[in-house]
């Protein structure tokens, strides 16, 4: 923690300096530096690493970047603040330790907010995804008014009671780093250091791609085909949990969550793809949802049959 | 005797669950401290983000001795009575004392039970209360099993007297009770020890935290005010934000900001729900212009640049999320400008209920029945029919999206935009109302025909798929809709045969809910139709005889006994929902039972009127004699009817009267008729009664002087019959037979 304030002394200078020294705290934390999962996702939840890992008993800490695309947010680069695709720095540790308020708040310092100027607070905010079948309570943190943050203690995931209860910290990246870098529009933000041979913004990196996947997004995506990507995804989780725990070929016990998980993951963002172009109706969204969270229960449900979920030798006896 | 003091501890608790919680805690303890025979003197529970206190002044260091006189078995009883006695109470047997009682030798015990110290029941009453503590949600965190709002990380407990404090001993969960508490998060987070509540909260203070929440409100509303004041302005009041606000800080500091000139334009309503449900911001009006100019936000800690970062960063976050607001008004500014066309259509595949259709099938019905309604209320039908197509539109623009609370009102503003006038723009505001029993009740014709509309609407089709309220269940709230009917039809003074509205409406539901495609359905639908537009008869039939042959019966029987049922079912709903508001104003169960046995009493106001007249009535002395009077003339009139097997009903007849008292009710029943006839067709109830009530005088002076029963049938017969006159004349007004009394 001690050095960790000592790097507050100076303000970072770019979008990524904000990440490192975030990657660099929470290192010093003790926890696993993930890389971001391969994959769409809604936010840095769905990440394996958090969702999977916060069920069964085994400890765990890491923490990693995770780029997060909410199709219905795009705005062609528009707005200041709204994007289609952002990133979201995600923590997670098992069982959430007990200075873990503390911890954050050095998080903070790291990232250049000086704790005598801002107003830093928490704000009730119950947590809960309904298509992970998950819940859990915290807060949302402000600063100055402005929520940089979303903390939370897991109580359930995929139907399951967490325990011991995992600590959750999730940043909104790009709006604390303009809050801390004081720019106005995302699109304004230097990504990498202003003063190198070829500095960048956000804009640079990312306006293009906002325009393309706004028009995308709302207009163009095929609906058909999303529908029909959406069946096959649902049908090939549920095969690949339907197959026996003993592997044929090595004889081996291996129950495949995580192949499975990558499926719900797929179904989750073609949901999100699908009520951009405003297809689903009202009624027919709370049945996709319902779909979806059948998904993560049943990969929920087979990763507690593997070792990283807490499965011992002795559960088979 | 010594004080208890007990904090505790924890992460932030939510705004919303801290005045509740304080209440518990304090009910909790003391409930759980008296039962262990601990009083006390006074006891006070205070909340802040991170900590709960419970103060208790005047407490027993112990709890007394007790002493109990038990009787038990008889002398000589068998050996196990005895044994099972001696166990209960934990004696032996030559503890045991035998008294002589009417009943012979029985053996007593005398149980002395010492009394416990405090801090042992406390430490009990304690553990229990916070495992078992009713929060409207809790958690676990970390590796433990303990519930609590969010993690809870110490617990203060001492006990203290004028010789000091002590720590009680207790430890919960790994938890351990001592004499030490934080101060504030940021300002003062060192641990410090406390020796009573008094130099607990002075300490907590002097830490930068005030304990009592009224006393941070007070603090927060008094320097928004000055604030406000200072510059000309005032803070729109908002006790509810208050509160909230109160429960987020522990060391409030007010700072006032400004809203950018580009957001002032955007509707105040908008401002201010923005603003409250996501900043938490109060809103600052000039009282000159009525517009929102500026805001107020509560920080939680002073700064040595006296908030200037603070500030600048929640006007920042404020002009993002204004950004928003204004980006939803212009897009929806857009689509209102092309009629708002598009929103309709987009509700058209809006589930509304899964057996009541779309949020466009239900605009329609809704458009019709405001139509049919309109003249009676005053209101020209095709603006009660557009201003119903218009009401619901906003549901899906995107402010409404955003900020649900913004329906109806965002309505009106679209309103002109989309070419309407003013009258279908109030209509969508007002046509939700009144929502609650002391919400405003619309008055403008073509807003009340709406208002009518829409709730009729809902309820007929709630009944019409048999999803009435049951119980305390009510999840489409409709008795609220129906309250909302009653308010509309009585402050407004409107005369509707509310019947007639509900079988319409009903079959207009019958007609959705008959569409599943097959001859007979479609059949069905057209006789439905029929009777919707044009009534039971003429049309109706003739389409009808065209569709069908034989059967026929079977389908109108159908319709005459299976809506009307409903219906009446429905009106006996209403007539509920109006006894409880009328006993709320007054008027007893049996007056109002007794207007509703009369003819048309689905015409609420004339119920309503009535009722009034009769219940004013009925505390006067004529109220009393038209009752009394009344009830002698029925009373005799029955038991002749039940002897005789007759109803006496012909016109009695003057020239059979004996006696002058005969002669003279002859002619007070004249006197009486002739005003009263011309006071009902005026619904002049109390002038009517009055002339009923000056009956009693020769009632009782026709029973003084005259035998109904004699021995000349001629005159008994006319006697009765005349009899009979008073109880028609003075049944015109209510059925007088259920008033009690």
């Amino acid at each position: 923690m001690g050095k960790a304030r000592a790097m507050s002394d100076t303000r970072p200078k770019s979008f990524q300096e904000i990440i490192l020294r975030l990657q660099s705290y929470w290192a010093g934390q003790g926890c696993a530096m993930l890389q971001p999962y391969d994959m769409e996702v809604g936010a840095g939840t769905f990440h394996p690493a958090t969702t999977l890992r916060s069920l069964g008993s085994q400890p765990w800490a890491a923490a990693y970047v995770q780029p997060s695309r909410r199709p219905t947010d795009g705005r062609y680069g528009e707005n200041p603040n709204r994007l289609q695709h952002y990133y979201q720095y995600q923590v997670l540790i098992k069982p959430s330790p007990p200075n873990l308020q503390e911890l954050y708040l050095g998080s903070l310092q790291a990232i250049g907010i000086d704790m005598d100027l801002h107003d830093i607070r928490f704000v009730e905010d119950d947590w809960e995804s309904p298509t992970l079948g998950a819940w859990g309570l915290g807060w949302e943190v402000w600063c100055d008014g402005m929520e940089v943050s979303q903390f939370t203690y897991f109580q359930q995931v995929g139907g399951y009671d967490c325990h011991p209860v995992s600590g959750e910290l999730t940043y909104g990246l790009e709006r604390l780093a303009m809050y801390i870098l004081g720019v106005d529009h995302v699109m304004d933000m230097p990504f990498n250091d202003p003063s190198a041979p070829i500095p960048l913004s956000y804009g640079d990196v990312f306006k293009q791609t906002e325009e393309e996947y706004a028009r995308w997004n709302f207009d163009i995506a095929n609906t058909d085909v999303l529908l029909k990507q959406f069946e096959e995804a649902e049908a090939e989780c549920k095969a690949i949990l339907d197959q026996a725990h003993v592997d044929p070929k090595t004889g081996k016990r291996i129950v495949m969550a995580h192949p499975a998980y990558d499926q719900c993951i797929k179904a989750s963002h073609l949901f999100n793809l699908l009520d951009a172009r405003g297809v689903i109706s009202v009624t027919e969204r709370q049945a996709y949802i319902g779909r979806v969270r059948a998904l993560a229960k049943l990969c929920a449900d087979a990763f507690v049959q593997t070792r990283a979920g807490g499965w011992t030798d002795e559960d088979a006896a | 005797m010594p004080d208890l003091l007990i904090e505790l501890f924890s992460e932030e608790i939510p705004a919303r669950m801290q005045k509740r919680a304080a209440e518990d805690l304090k009910k909790l303890v003391t409930d759980g401290l008296v039962e262990a025979g601990l009083t006390y003197a006074g006891a006070a529970a205070r909340s802040t983000p991170r900590r709960l206190t419970l103060a208790v002044e005047g407490l027993l260091d112990k709890s007394p001795d007790t002493r109990e006189d038990r009787k038990g078995p008889k002398v000589g009883a068998p050996e196990k009575a005895i044994e099972g006695f001696l166990r209960g109470a934990g004696l032996t047997r030559d503890q045991l004392e035998e008294r002589d009682t009417p009943k012979g030798p029985v053996y007593f015990a005398l149980i002395e039970k010492k009394g416990r110290p405090a801090a042992e029941i406390i430490a009990e009453v304690l553990d229990t209360t916070i495992r078992n503590f009713p929060w409207p949600k809790s958690m676990r965190w970390g590796a433990g099993s303990l519930r609590w709002v969010r993690p809870l990380h110490s617990i203060l407990c001492i006990l203290s007297d004028e010789t000091g404090a002590s720590v009680v001993p207790f430890e919960v969960d790994g938890i351990t009770a001592g004499d030490t508490t934080e101060g504030h998060r940021f300002m003062a987070p060192d641990r410090f020890a406390v020796t009573g509540f008094a130099d607990y909260e002075a300490k907590l203070k002097a830490a930068k935290v005030i304990l009592s929440p009224d006393e941070r409100a007070d603090h927060i509303w008094a320097e928004a005010q000055n604030a406000a004041f200072a510059q000309g302005l005032e803070i729109v009041e908002d006790q509810g934000l208050l509160a909230e606000v109160a429960g987020l800080v522990e060391w409030p500091v007010v700072l006032m900001g400004d809203i950018a000139d580009e957001f002032i334009p955007l509707p105040p309503e908008v401002l201010q729900t923005s603003m409250r449900e996501h900043q938490k911001f109060f809103s600052v009006k000039n009282p000159k212009t009525g517009l929102i100019e500026k805001f107020v936000t509560v920080a939680n800690r002073e700064t040595t640049d006296h908030g200037a970062t603070i500030l600048a960063g929640n006007q920042k976050v404020l002009s993002a999320r204004l950004a928003d607001a204004k980006f939803f008004w212009e897009n929806d500014l857009r689509v209102a400008e092309t009629g708002g066309q598009a929103w309709l259509d987009s509700l058209s595949n809006v589930t509304f209920h899964n057996k009541l259709g779309t949020q466009g099938e239900r605009i329609e019905r809704i458009a019709q029945l405001a139509r049919a309604i309109a003249p009676s209320v005053g209101a020209d039908p095709d603006l009660a029919e557009k201003a119903a197509r218009w009401a619901k539109a906003d549901l899906s623009s995107e402010m409404v999206y955003e900020f649900p609370e913004l329906q109806g009102l965002m309505g009106k503003y679209y309103a002109a935009p989309a070419g309407y006038p003013v009258e279908v723009a109030s209509a969508a505001v007002e046509h939700y109302s009144p929502l609650g029993p002391s919400d405003d009740v619309p008055s403008a014709p073509v807003s009340v025909a709406v208002a009518l509309a829409d709730k009729l609407d809902t309820l007929t089709g709630f009944w019409a798929i048999d999803e009435k309220p049951t119980g305390s269940k009510d999840p489409f709230a409709l008795r609220r809709a129906a309250l909302g009917v009653i308010r509309l039809v009585l402050d407004n003074d409107l005369r509707l045969a509310l019947d007639q509205l509900f079988d319409a409406q009903l079959l207009r539901h019958q007609i959705a809910l008959n569409e599943n495609g097959s001859v007979r359905d479609a059949l069905l639908h057209d006789l439905d139709s029929e009777i919707a537009d044009h009534g039971v008869i003429g049309a109706a039939i003739r389409t009808v005889l065209d569709h069908f042959d034989g059967d026929l019966s079977k389908h109108l029987e159908q319709v005459k006994d299976n809506l009307p049922d409903t219906s009446r079912d429905l009106l006996g709903f209403f007539h509920d929902r109006l006894k409880v508001y009328l006993r709320d104003k007054g008027i007893r169960h049996d007056v109002i039972d007794a207007c509703l046995a009369m003819p048309n009493n689905d015409d609420l106001s004339l119920l309503v009127k009535r009722a009034e007249a009769l219940s004013t009535f009925l505390t006067t002395d004529d109220g009393e004699n038209l009752l009394q009077g009344v009830k002698r003339a029925s009373n005799i009139l029955a038991q002749a009817e039940e002897k005789d097997g007759v109803e006496y009903s012909y016109g009695a007849d003057v020239k059979f009267a004996e006696a002058d008292e005969e002669t003279a009710l002859f002619a007070a029943l004249d006197k009486a008729e002739a005003a009263i006839k011309p006071a009902m067709e005026d619904e002049d109830f109390a002038a009517a009664m009055h002339a009923m009530a000056d009956l009693r005088a020769p009632i009782d002076a026709f029973f003084e002087a005259v035998q109904i029963n004699t021995d000349n049938q001629v005159v008994r017969r006319n006697r009765l019959n005349l009899l009979s006159r008073i109880r028609m004349i003075c049944a015109g007004v209510a059925d007088l037979s259920r008033i009690e009394g």
